[in-house]
């Protein structure tokens, strides 16, 4: 099987292909922890302006993927690469986390990582650093081009607010905030980095009723809006096989099946992976 | 019967505590027993007296109740907080945080009268107060400066530095040393001291760029005593015996405590006392103090200081928003030591003679307290730090001895009772003025908003 990968994965990398239907594509991605393999040779492609999902049980290396390709974890073998709609395959195995956020790779995490001591906005202007210049001397000096680039950064960061429904408390700290809106703001911070493919580990985690259906609604504006490509984690069968158009399904850290929601829904495999074996 | 149960409880409560406290005191009358027992007499004579005993244990007794009074109506106030968040009030009932007296008077608009006020106040100091008040004064400007460059590295990033003092005492050499070798002036040295410090902090950032917590500690304290025994044994430095006859700032070349002292004592009343440089020494850190103030305001609210703070939050997470952690660290640990570097090349001057005891691992401690003590992060809290812990042990001789001891029950105290500080740090306040956004959605009325749920 991998036998037969391997040429096709150069063809696509290849300068005669056409433009690729995929915005990120993962080839052979490995990870290797000690003696466990948390990932085994995952092919896992995202395409533009989709919603992509990816399940799997607990422990299944989910988050793990997340983080070899967002370069938390440097991962054992295989690629990663990204396809800007306007410009040449990036690599992005091997390059550091925030390289891979100025590339166009943003995420959130299943136990939300948010700046807790800081504000709403401070933690919306945060994201903003990829895009931002100044440096030492800029914030020393505040000449003209450093105040004028914190100005936009701040009207960015709070038509982020305003048009996700958090401006109200731009300014409390992001820990007093309730849950529900804790996670949509660690959404709209990673949105600040101007993103091209968002990804949401878990979103949806200790979220009740309510709130996953408002997350819903959110994750299918977000995609609308920004016109970005969504992957997103999760376990909450209802909301993956209502907002992606695709579905990958992990176990033990190798790829079982891919498909639209409707054949992962009745895929044998898939059912055993859930359910264990009869 | 009912409604007799709270009062019972209550009362079997208090029995508790008491008890608690009365096992907390005779633990330690049997911990102290024989420092409190025995005394040794003139002549090698060892003497045997209970009488101290009863007094220590009362004290103990009645410190260890109220101890506890004070926890527990601590932690009975966060419960109750807790609860009433929990119960869902609307948002603007709930409880916030309250806003310090120092953050209502920034935001005044008399902020420019009051700032200006007190710029004029201290500069006044000097003409119309004692040498010893000028100098106490002097020393506690230092201090603010070491304070405040500390709090970039430890309040503002993060990064617990112990050796901090090493940064200082490398301005304070550098000064020294090229003033007596190469009779370098105090105005060349001054960017150099704080040049040298830089430096060094980028060279002790660089190994220790991977560690945090913990380990960063121990690797800084272990550098600021590396640093204190390279200077004891080096031969330039003289090592202990140190370096001495450091001269005073230069003045255009104008020996101030000539006819610049005459004037000064007879048209403007100056004490007859007075060293002059001293004054002139007093209104260079008076100024550096400034400078640090306005440079620490303006990073904290800049692209570089909120990728500090980022990561002082989450070193994960500001990774995943494109802060380079490694350039961050760096800035941080090396810009703090600028300051150190700074205030190295003041002292130097104005105490005219050093050596490496004036450095030693205690200093950084004191350099932390102040920082910790004051409010990690606050600006304001961190010159009030250093205020309390320089001029109130000054003013307050008669306990000199007692000194330390006082100091770590004030830590303590502060670490229970306020952790954040005497004077919390607050975040700066950003206003909407509107604007566009590329390709803004438009806004809806997002389902399911706000603290019910
Ligand atoms: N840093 C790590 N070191 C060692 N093992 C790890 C590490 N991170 C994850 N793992 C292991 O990899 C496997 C996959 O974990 P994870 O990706 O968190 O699963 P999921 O997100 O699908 O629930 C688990 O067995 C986990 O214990
Ligand atoms: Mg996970």
């Amino acid at each position: 099987m991998s036998g037969q990968q391997a040429p096709a994965a150069s063809n696509l990398a290849g300068p005669q292909s056409a433009p690729n239907p995929n915005i990120l594509e993962t080839r052979d991605l490995s990870m290797v922890f000690g003696g466990l393999i948390a990932l085994n040779r995952v092919d896992l492609s995202v395409e533009r302006d989709t919603i992509t999902a990816l399940i799997g049980p607990n422990g299944s290396g989910k988050t793990t993927f997340f983080n070899c390709i967002t370069g938390i974890y440097k991962p054992t073998r295989g690629q990663v690469s990204l396809y800007p709609a306007d410009g040449p395959k990036i690599s992005l195995r091997g390059l550091p986390a925030d390289k891979v956020t100025y590339m166009g790779l943003a995420r959130t995490f299943q136990n939300i990582r948010l700046f807790n001591n800081l504000t709403v906005l401070e933690n919306v202007l945060i994201g903003r650093h990829s895009r931002m210049k100044a440096g030492l001397l800029g914030a020393l000096l505040r000449n003209k081009r450093t105040r004028q680039e914190e100005l936009d950064a701040i009207d960015y960061s709070f038509e982020l607010l305003v048009s996700y429904g958090l401006d109200h408390v731009a300014n409390e700290l992001a820990k007093n905030l309730p849950y529900g809106d804790q996670r949509r703001l660690e959404i709209v911070r990673a949105l600040a980095t101007e993103p091209k493919v968002l990804l949401l580990d878990e979103p949806a985690a200790g979220l009740n009723i309510g709130e996953t259906a408002a997350l819903k609604d959110l994750i299918i504006r977000v995609k609308e809006a920004e016109k970005i490509s969504i992957l997103l984690i999760e376990h909450d069968m209802s909301l993956v096989m209502n907002v992606s158009q695709k579905i990958f399904v992990i176990d033990y850290g190798i790829l079982i099946a891919q498909g639209p929601p409707e054949e992962i829904k009745s895929d044998p495999k898939v059912i055993k992976a859930y359910l264990g074996e009869e | 019967m009912s409604s007799n149960t709270p009062k019972m409880s209550a009362k079997s409560r208090i029995h508790a505590e008491v008890r608690a406290s009365l096992a907390a005191a005779l633990w330690f009358c049997f911990l102290a027993f024989p420092l409190m027992t025995l005394s040794i007499r003139p002549g090698n004579a060892v003497a045997f007296s209970i009488a101290r005993i009863p007094y220590l244990f009362a004290a103990v007794f009645l410190l260890t109740v109220l101890w506890r009074f004070f926890l527990r109506r601590r932690s009975f106030k966060n419960v109750s907080k807790a609860v009433l968040e929990s119960e869902g009030l609307p948002e603007d009932l709930r409880p916030g945080p309250k806003p310090s007296w120092v953050s209502v008077f920034m935001s005044s608009k008399y902020r420019s009268h009051m700032v200006a006020f007190l710029l004029l106040a201290v500069s006044v100091i000097p003409f119309v107060s004692s040498p010893y008040v000028v100098n106490v004064m002097v020393v506690a400007l230092i201090y603010v400066a070491l304070g405040l460059g500390l709090n970039v590295v430890v309040g503002v990033s993060g990064l617990l530095n112990l050796g901090y003092v090493a940064f200082y005492a490398m301005g304070a050499y550098t000064y020294a040393l090229l003033n007596q070798y190469l009779g370098w002036g105090f105005w060349v040295c001054l960017p150099l001291g704080a040049l040298t410090a830089t430096l060094m902090g980028l060279l002790l950032g660089l190994p220790v760029i991977r560690l945090s917590g913990d380990y960063l500690a121990i690797v800084t304290l272990s550098f600021g005593e590396i640093t204190r025994l390279v200077l004891t044994n080096l031969n330039i430095t003289h090592g202990p015996r140190g370096i001495g006859n450091i001269d005073p700032p230069g003045f255009f070349g104008i020996d101030l405590n000539g006819s610049v002292k005459t004037f000064l004592v007879q048209r403007l009343n100056v004490h007859p006392d007075m060293n002059v440089n001293k004054i002139y020494i007093y209104f260079i850190i008076l100024a550096i103090v400034v400078l640090t103030i306005i440079c620490v305001f303006r990073l904290e609210n800049s692209r570089l200081g909120r990728a500090w703070l980022a990561m002082r939050e989450d070193e994960i997470a500001c990774q995943a928003m494109g802060i380079n952690r490694t350039r961050a660290k760096l800035t941080a640990f090396a810009l703090g030591s600028t300051w150190a570097g700074l205030a190295g090349v003041v002292f130097a001057s104005h105490i005219t003679f050093i050596n490496p005891a004036s450095f030693s691992f205690l200093e950084s401690i004191m350099i932390l307290s102040i920082v910790v003590l004051g409010g990690m992060g606050s600006i304001p809290g961190v010159i009030l730090g250093a205020v309390v812990l320089i001029i109130l042990p000054e003013q307050l001789r008669f306990f000199s001895q007692y000194r330390m001891l006082l100091f770590g029950a004030l830590m303590v105290l502060m670490m229970v009772f306020r952790p954040g500080g005497l004077i919390q740090s607050t975040r700066e306040v950003y206003i909407h003025r509107g604007g566009s956004r590329k390709n803004a959605p438009v806004p809806e009325a997002a389902p399911n908003r706000g603290g019910r749920s």
